[in-house]
């Protein structure tokens, strides 16, 4: 047993070094723009366009949700025209890109693993090797920089669809008045809030999609490992945005008081 | 020339290869035959640096590749084309980007150029106007054969083939056999076959190397070889299995 688990943490460490390798690798290569343009817009496609179905839902949903709780606890005390403040400023700093990241993370982190995991399997990724081709450069760095580029992108998206919905769900539904609404919203909620928001998009775009390809590169194996690194990048994926997005908030709100 | 020197390789606790030492010299062609699992698959990925050694050399142009990064080895896998056992097509393209990925990626030339070449290749590897059909609606042979063309479109000096017949019949194992016999005498390349397919041992390689417990265990020109009377040859070109080694 006490076997077990340090070669449990060996095995850990040894992962989160090949990983730090395969982030090395992949700045290396796209700050020297060895990505093929064609593969990126691609995967900015897929990533991006793609994907604006769920987030948008998820986006609209979250807004209303955000607009009724807060409606029912700030009529309590006579503040119903801050409503649209809250989720304003909760959408932008906050819920916009992180429930965005998880959205992303779990239709696409899925889909990069599988995908990648699969050419592993069947020695494609080798055989790109034979074509004098880098994995990293051909199959990694299109896919981060389209995640830096898709998310915030994506961010901005259910932020104003968010918005949207709970001002109509504010105004329609809840009685609340549209002016006083829209007044104190834009008054609460800062340039800042967004800029903090897609500062947190841009870094959980990158990291869903390195997270991935590292699943798929370094899949066991046949079906179950293919498996085991779907279920792998988005839960890894999802862990390592609600863990950063704690510690970006810390960092990035600090910096913002200062300014 | 390719050179491999005491390689050595295990995974985990198991050896694989333990000191196999050989040469191939520019334009020669060679078969490695063995029994399933004999490591000669492993042998084929160390030269072309899919695999490190845990100990040895391999030699390229009498350049050791074993110590280079991934990075460096690119340079020295222009020289090679490698046909996989089971194809490894890019199942997201069509066969016409599977062949011209390797010109796409590393040559300048027009779509046209492109185009004209793949269609050259394909017309080598005996599948004229298959461009656009998708690797999933192809045959194990057509797959194979799509392979090659891939391997060989842009002129490499040295081509790799990994068990190029396995799973195919009589016949289109054959046309196999024939493919890279043409492929050979065409481009003039270096050719090493891995294959447990005595067959096509005999009339691909000039020179037949055997592996055998981790080691080449004997070397020689077919019409040499194939009338060995070692008793280990012996029982692997006549396939008779050894009773203890029964599974059931």
């Amino acid at each position: 047993m006490i076997y077990s688990a340090k070669q449990r943490v060996t095995d850990s460490l040894a992962g989160l070094g090949r990983f730090t390798l395969l982030a090395k690798e992949a700045l290396a290569s796209l700050v020297t723009f060895k990505v093929a343009w064609r593969d990126l817009l691609y995967q900015v496609y897929f990533i991006g366009v793609k994907s604006q179905a769920v987030v948008l839902v998820t986006g609209a949903f979250t807004g209303m949700v955000l607009a009724a709780q807060t409606y029912y606890q700030f009529h309590k005390v006579k503040m119903d025209t801050a409503t649209l403040a809250v989720v304003g400023v909760s959408l932008c700093d906050e819920l916009g890109p992180v429930l965005t990241a998880l959205m992303v993370a779990g239709r696409v982190g899925a889909a990069i693993a599988a995908e990648i995991g699969t050419m592993r399997v069947t020695e494609q990724i080798d055989a790109l090797r034979t074509l004098a081709t880098h994995p990293v450069d051909y199959l990694v760095v299109p896919r981060i920089a389209a995640g830096h580029i898709a998310l915030p992108l994506l961010t901005i998206e259910s932020i104003c669809v968010g918005i949207g919905a709970s001002y109509l769900v504010s105004v329609h539904l809840l009685g609340i008045d549209a002016t006083y609404l829209w007044v104190n919203m834009l008054r609460y909620t800062h340039d800042v809030d967004v800029v903090i928001g897609l500062i947190k998009a841009f870094v959980y775009g990158g990291l869903i999609a390195v997270i991935s390809c590292y699943k798929g590169l370094t899949c066991r194996l046949g079906a179950e490992g293919v498996g085991r690194a779907t279920t792998e990048a988005v839960v890894y994926s999802s862990i390592t945005i609600l863990i950063t997005n704690f510690f970006l908030t810390l960092v990035l709100g600090k910096i913002a008081s200062l300014l | 020339m390719i050179e491999a020197r005491n390689l050595k390789k295990g995974f985990g606790t198991q050896p694989v290869l333990d000191g196999v030492s050989f040469r191939i010299e520019n334009g020669e062609s060679v078969a490695i035959i063995g029994r399933s699992g004999c490591g000669k698959s492993v042998l084929l990925k160390h030269l072309i640096g899919l695999l490190q050694p845990d100990a040895g050399e391999v030699l390229i142009d009498s350049e050791n590749i074993v110590p280079m990064n991934e990075r460096q080895l690119l340079r020295v896998r222009r020289k090679f084309g490698m046909v996989f056992q089971g194809s490894a097509l890019f199942d997201s393209m069509t066969v016409a980007e599977n062949v011209a990925f390797g010109l796409r990626r590393h040559e300048h030339l027009t779509e046209t150029e492109i185009a004209r070449r793949v269609a050259e290749t394909l017309e080598m590897v005996d599948l004229p106007g298959t461009e656009t059909k998708n690797p999933a609606e192809l045959s194990g042979g057509m797959r194979k054969r799509v392979g090659l063309a891939r391997a060989i479109v842009y002129e490499p000096q040295i081509v790799l083939y990994d068990e190029p017949t396995t799973g195919l019949d009589p016949i289109m194992s054959d046309s196999i056999d024939q493919l890279m016999l043409r492929v050979r005498d065409r481009l003039k390349v270096t050719t090493v076959v891995v294959t447990h397919d005595m067959r096509t041992a005999r009339r691909v390689g000039q020179r037949v190397l055997m592996m055998h417990d981790k080691k080449i265990y004997a070397s020689g020109a077919p019409d040499e070889f194939f009338a060995s009377r070692d008793p280990v040859v012996r029982q692997f070109i006549d396939g008779v299995a050894d009773p203890k080694e029964t599974p059931f």
